[in-house]
């Protein structure tokens, strides 16, 4: 039984991470087309700039609300460790496909670390500057010059949370078989090896052994 | 007015149209002359078909309290007590500025909701209009309002669609003490001083005319007693700007950004390019490798040094 693949992420914690990321789209897609002129074309994907104004806000309260589902589920794999500033040190092995001489990497590596910890940065100041900034509900409770900090760290937040995606996407395109753990939940063995050590012997240590199992060697 | 007169253009990042030369116009609003009758603002409701809600006596003569989406221009009454221990009633008619600079057109996310036309009027499409309220984050006066029926901001238009046809703003033909006068920025400027000399000499040394430079000029001006402190008049800008928080909200910032995401597309295209994707080798796993030989070229001839002499072999 040494091929069989290892799940990393059950369904629903697959199924939470899809609806981030659909919700992610929608928000920054009608974020973006309110960000620049240059990408008001945006808002046609929404029915026009009335109603991108409207929806915008409800499509980033859910990606929040879901968003603390992944939190849940994932912070307490997410504490940075003297290991993950070794390999941090170490980033320009990793970008160089030459990580083998780095320390071993338990479920997240630490750039995953800090992705994980600067989208839930984003995310609060998002919704805490989105609020003040919610014109139809709430912008009334606030003076102006809240409102002008809320709409600055707004936009300020919403860059960094879509140059974060820019880079957690593109790490799924460059790291094979990142993907494939998210959208059918397994990984290989020699993956697991690979990019989290740590976690493979974990989770291999977890696994009934062919004794236990009954199975006769 | 004829679309090659708009010389600005919210979320518009291209030059307007800027062949045709028009006069600057301006209101100018003698606050040393305003008896504070509301002409102006009943003048504005009819010509503009506004009829606002009618509100609650709050202990002051403003009113309505406040400007909203239908109440364009309001009359603001300060009590001001003088270094003599006098009295002084100030009012001032409040209401869009029509900034050179206006801080709702830079604000403004949508494309031609806010306008401004060459003879320095301020506009609000609201067929463009989003209602996003950016313009009132962006303005230093605190005058565009969202209406609640429909979403969209509304101010002052200085009565464009009369000005268009060569007519005073409504509030300028109904005022009955001659506080509002309409007429060229210059001309304008030109009957200020001439009211602040007359101003000076009736002792009002500090009486000067506001057309605040931090938004480059406006095309609504006021006469003022105390010239040298605006804030009196119901807390008007002693300095107006666009806040330095709106400026770097909508300044280079957004374009930098802008950049700096299609860099970092780009970046992860090219290290893809360059450095290529991270595979893993399925068969480094650490079971005993398949070394079998499965295909043999009958050319060749295995040759063990270590046992010499195979047999059938002819060594060379």
């Amino acid at each position: 039984m040494k091929d069989k693949p290892i799940l990393r992420y059950t369904a629903n914690e697959r199924t939470n991470h899809w609806i981030v990321a659909i919700l992610f789209f929608m928000a920054g897609l009608s974020g973006l087309a309110l960000f620049h002129p240059a990408l008001f074309w945006l808002s046609h994907l929404f029915g026009g700039g009335p109603w991108t104004r409207i929806l915008h806000p409800f499509m980033g309260v859910a990606m929040f609300v879901f968003f603390l589902g992944l939190v849940i589920r994932f912070w307490r794999y997410n504490f940075l460790t003297a290991n993950d500033r070794q390999w941090l040190r170490g980033i320009d092995k990793v970008l160089r496909n030459e990580e083998e001489g780095l320390p071993p990497v338990g479920k997240y590596n630490a750039g995953q670390k800090l992705l994980f910890w600067t989208l839930l940065v984003c995310m609060l100041v998002l919704l805490v500057s989105g609020v003040v900034i919610w014109r139809a509900y709430f912008s009334h409770w606030f003076g102006i010059e809240s409102i002008r900090l809320g709409a600055l760290a707004h936009a300020v937040a919403g860059f960094v949370l879509v140059m974060s995606i820019i880079v957690h996407i593109y790490a799924g395109i460059w790291i094979k078989g990142s993907v494939g753990a998210m959208l059918h939940g397994w990984v290989s063995r020699a993956w697991a090896r690979k990019h989290h050590a740590l976690w493979y012997r974990q989770v291999t240590r977890e696994e009934p052994t062919d004794s236990q199992k009954g199975i006769k060697p | 007015m004829a679309s090659q007169d708009i010389i600005a253009r919210s979320a518009t990042t291209t030059p307007p149209p800027s062949i045709r030369q028009l006069e600057e116009v301006a209101k100018l609003i003698d606050t040393t002359k305003c008896i504070g009758c509301k002409a102006c603002q009943v003048a504005c409701s009819e010509w503009n078909e506004l009829r606002d809600e009618v509100g609650h006596n709050h202990g002051t003569y403003d009113n309505p309290q406040d400007l909203s989406a239908e109440s364009w221009t309001l009359m603001r009454f300060t009590e001001h007590e003088n270094e003599a221990g006098n009295l002084e009633w100030l009012i001032r008619k409040d209401g869009c500025m029509h900034c050179a600079e206006p801080g709702c057109l830079k604000a403004c996310p949508s494309p031609g909701a806010i306008i401004k036309h060459a003879n320095g009027i301020v506009d609000f499409n609201q067929d463009h209009c989003i209602g996003c309220g950016y313009c009132i984050t962006g303005c230093p006066f605190n005058i565009p309002r969202i209406s609640q029926k429909d979403h969209k901001a509304y101010k002052c238009t200085l009565c464009s669609d009369r000005v268009a046809v060569g007519l005073e703003p409504a509030c300028v033909k109904t005022c009955p003490t001659g506080a509002i006068v309409f007429g060229s920025k210059e001309d304008m400027k030109t009957h200020a001083a001439e009211r602040i000399v007359d101003l000076k000499s009736r002792g009002f040394d500090q009486a000067g005319l506001y057309d605040p430079d931090g938004v480059g000029g406006t095309h609504v001006m006021y006469v003022l007693h105390h010239a040298d402190q605006p804030s009196l008049y119901a807390g008007l800008p002693n300095q107006p700007v666009i806040s330095p928080l709106v400026g770097l909200w909508k300044g280079v910032t957004k374009p930098l950004a802008l950049l700096a995401m299609g860099a970092a597309v780009l970046a992860g295209f090219f290290h893809y390019v360059r450095v290529g994707p991270n595979r893993v080798e399925e068969d480094e796993h650490p079971s005993a490798p398949d070394t079998s030989v499965h295909q043999v070229d009958p050319a060749v001839h295995v040759y063990d040094p270590g046992k010499p002499g195979t047999p059938g072999e002819e060594r060379p």
